[in-house]
This record gives C-alpha cells, structure tokens and sequence, in this order.
C-alpha cells in the first residue's frame, strides 16, 4: 500500500519535482531544463562573477528555495543536525570534477531525466554512462572505500550554510548590482522569481522528507535490490514526460534538442564521470544541497565544489555547448576519471578485505 | 554509552546499509544492535532488516536511535 511515509512520499516527491520542472519551463525557465541543479549551480557561479560565460549568469531562485526549503522541513522535523569532518577537501574534488561531468554532457540526473523525457534521445545514451559510472562507485565501496565518519559539530556550523542562502536571496530580491544576469542564453531565461523560489522551497522540502536523491535510486538497485528511491526517479520521468506531451514539447531524436549536444561518446563519459563522483559523495547534487541544509557541513563543501568546478569549467573552455564538446573538455574528462579512480584506489581497505578473507579460509 | 555490534552514526548512504547487510549476513539470527543518528540510515536500516525477515525494534536515544533486530 502507499502511504505518506515510504514509496508513496518518495513518489510523490518525484511527480511534483517532473510537474514543477514543466511549469518552470512554460513560465520561462529554459527549454529541457525546468530544474537541473548542475545548470543552476552554473548559473549562480556565473551570477556571482566567478565565471564569465556571459549567457549563463543568474542567480537561481530555485537553488536558494531548495535549500531554504530543506532546512524548514529538516527544523520542524528535528532532523536538522550539524555534522562535519568527513574528508571535506576529497568531497570538494569529487564535487568540483562531477562537475566537470554533468557540464560536458549539459546537465545533472534532474535534467538528463527532464531531457529523456522530453524525447532527447543524446540524454538516453547519456543513462548508462550514468549506470556506468555509480558501477564503478559501488566497486569501490564494496572494496572498502570510505571518506570516513562524520562527526556531531555545535549547530552554528550548520546554520552557515542556509543562512549564505537567505544572503543570496535578499542580494537577489534587493537587486544587488553586483550580481551578474545575462541578458542572452539560457541564464536570460527565467521563470518568475515567486514562482520559481516556491517550486524550490516545495521540492527542497518535499526532497528532504522523501530522502529523495538520482543516484540513490541505481545504486540501491545494484547493491541491495532494493527500489525504494527508484519510485521517486520513475515518478520524476513520468510526470515530465505527460508534461511534455501536454505543452508540445516533446521531439523524438537526436539532432536540434535545446541545449544539447549529439556527440554520444563525451554524453556517455560525461556522465560516467559524474555519476563516480557523485556515488563516491553519497548523492546526487540535488541530495547535497537538501543534506547541506540539513546540517551537513561536508554537502555544504561538496556544493562548493560543485560551484568551483562550473566557473573552471567555463573559465577554462571545458564545458560543452550545442556546438559539441571542446578538446579542453575533453581532456578535462579524461583527466578527471585519473584523479577519481586514483582517490577511489587510494581510499579503498583492499587490503582489510584480503586479510578478512585469509581468517575465513584459515 | 552501551555497546552496540555495528555503529553507523557519521556514515552517509550506502555505507549503513551495507555494515548491517554484513552483519545480519554473518549472524544469520538472534539479536544485532544497530546505532544511527540519521534519519536516511534508520529508515534505510529498517527496510533492509524488515526485508530480510528481521523484526526492528527503534528507540530513540537523544539524537540517536539503537535499532535492534532480532531473528
């Protein structure tokens, strides 16, 4: 039976996030991207000048909604706990170069589901290397691999980062002029600030019940058989889909999707690579931003990681346009996958495992 | 602080799951004491446990729960 509590939560959570995405893009919000935590995060870089991408610069009131949002349902729900110290710096790299990822391939899981579903079909070669990639991550966490305990922190440290949050958005309602938008591009596309900061404070609120996460879903398939946050990925599809269907915005095919690429390799990889970072930091970016407000210091540097790693990825020509993805880019993913695997080998307990196995045998 | 066979406070997703799936893998039955303090843990904890024929007991302890399952 569903209930309110378990598949039901989770699945609703999923609805409403693929219904709210389809508003957001009637009401303004780019075509095949209605919410898409990656691009938004880019944005916000963009926003705050840490990048100079002109066309992509706008300081997302969907973001600042989510973690506000997450933070109130975490308060009232006493699940708000300020906790930290689980290797930061690593999560800030595996942030940082997931990153990297989603911007070669254009998108989180949020929005490659909201392109699947919008009949995007580069977003579909893009699932497996997904899969691919949390297979890889679980290969290292059955190996061993862990980025260590978290520990209790007094809750100030918790309450930074929502609060940087509602700094954020008085800048943005005040109308700060040190805050950048674009005023071409996807960044000049924007759903009303109201519409747009309610649809986060639901999904951030609704997320952080639901423990709602796109990673979660696949790998809790493959480790546990278990499909409990895949109701909420499904519900997520379906409902952007039928939303798609509904305003005409669905186009079967590769070639002149919005904000796309067909280079299906680099949509492969790209989302390969982010999909290790993100199952080695325990969540999808959605996930970290819902967890960062419910105290975690760690998610919190993970999103700075995020945050860092887009205005790179622009700075330094790595991200991908619908012109294709560029050699920098290339490269870049390339590079990335060493570092990952090389953090992955160096923090797996291969050799705990080993001896486990030589005091079973003896 | 009473001693529990798996402690998985400070652990993030999929780390609880999978120290209790080892646990219950090598008990089989009887009691396995479980100590979490997050909420995606407990509830994680809880459907794998549930799911594998294991009665969950919760008590909440402050910002903890101790999960015991039994068999």
């Amino acid at each position: 039976m569903f209930s309110f509590k378990g598949k039901g939560l989770v699945t609703l959570t999923g609805l409403t996030i693929g219904a709210l995405a389809i508003v957001l893009m009637a009401f303004g919000n780019p075509k095949n991207m209605g919410m898409c935590i990656a691009c938004f995060l880019r944005d916000i870089a963009g926003g705050l000048g840490l990048h100079s991408a002109a066309p992509v610069q706008y300081v997302r009131p969907e973001i600042i909604g989510i973690v506000l949002g997450a933070f109130v349902a975490a308060v009232v729900s006493k699940s708000f706990r300020s906790m930290g110290g689980s290797s930061a710096l690593t999560r800030f790299v595996l942030g940082f170069i997931g990153m990297i990822g989603f911007l070669v391939f254009l998108g989180c899981p949020m929005r490659m589901l909201i392109r699947m579903s919008a009949g995007d079909l580069n977003a579909w070669v893009a699932l497996p290397g997904f899969a691919a990639g949390i297979a890889a991550g679980i290969w290292f966490i059955n190996r061993g691999f862990t980025l260590g305990r978290a520990t209790r922190q007094s809750s100030a440290h918790g309450y930074i980062f929502p609060v940087l949050m509602g700094v954020l958005l008085l800048l943005l309602v005040a109308g700060f002029s040190g805050l950048r938008f674009s005023t071409e591009g996807p960044g000049s596309m924007q759903a009303p600030l109201l519409l747009a900061l309610g649809a986060g404070l639901a999904v951030g609120a609704l997320a952080q019940r639901a423990r709602f996460c796109l990673v979660g879903p696949i790998r809790d398939l493959i480790m546990f058989r278990d499909p409990y946050l895949m109701f909420g990925m499904v519900g997520l599809f379906l409902a952007a889909l039928v939303g798609n269907l509904i305003i005409g915005n669905f186009n079967l095919g590769f070639a002149d999707q919005p904000i796309a690429h067909t280079d299906g390799l680099w949509n492969f990889l790209g989302m390969a690579l982010a999909g290790l970072c993100f199952t080695l930091v325990a969540g999808c970016p959605l996930r970290q931003l819902v967890s960062a407000a419910e105290g975690n210091t760690d998610s919190a540097v993970t999103v700075l990681g995020v945050l860092v790693g887009a205005a790179f990825a622009h700075n330094f020509g790595l991200a991908a346009s619908p012109a294709g993805v560029p050699p920098n880019g290339q490269f870049a993913v390339v590079a990335g996958f060493v570092v990952v695997l090389a953090i992955g080998f160096a923090l797996s307990k291969v050799k705990v495992f080993a001896k486990e196995r030589v005091t079973e045998n003896a | 602080m009473r001693e529990v066979d798996v402690d998985v406070c400070g652990l993030v997703c999929p780390e609880p799951v999978l120290l209790v799936k080892k646990a219950l893998e090598a008990k089989t039955q009887g009691t396995v004491t479980v100590l979490a303090d997050s909420e995606a843990a407990r509830e994680n904890i809880k459907r794998l446990a549930t799911g594998k024929g294991w009665t969950v007991k919760v008590e909440e302890q402050g910002e903890q729960w101790l999960l015991t399952l039994t068999k």
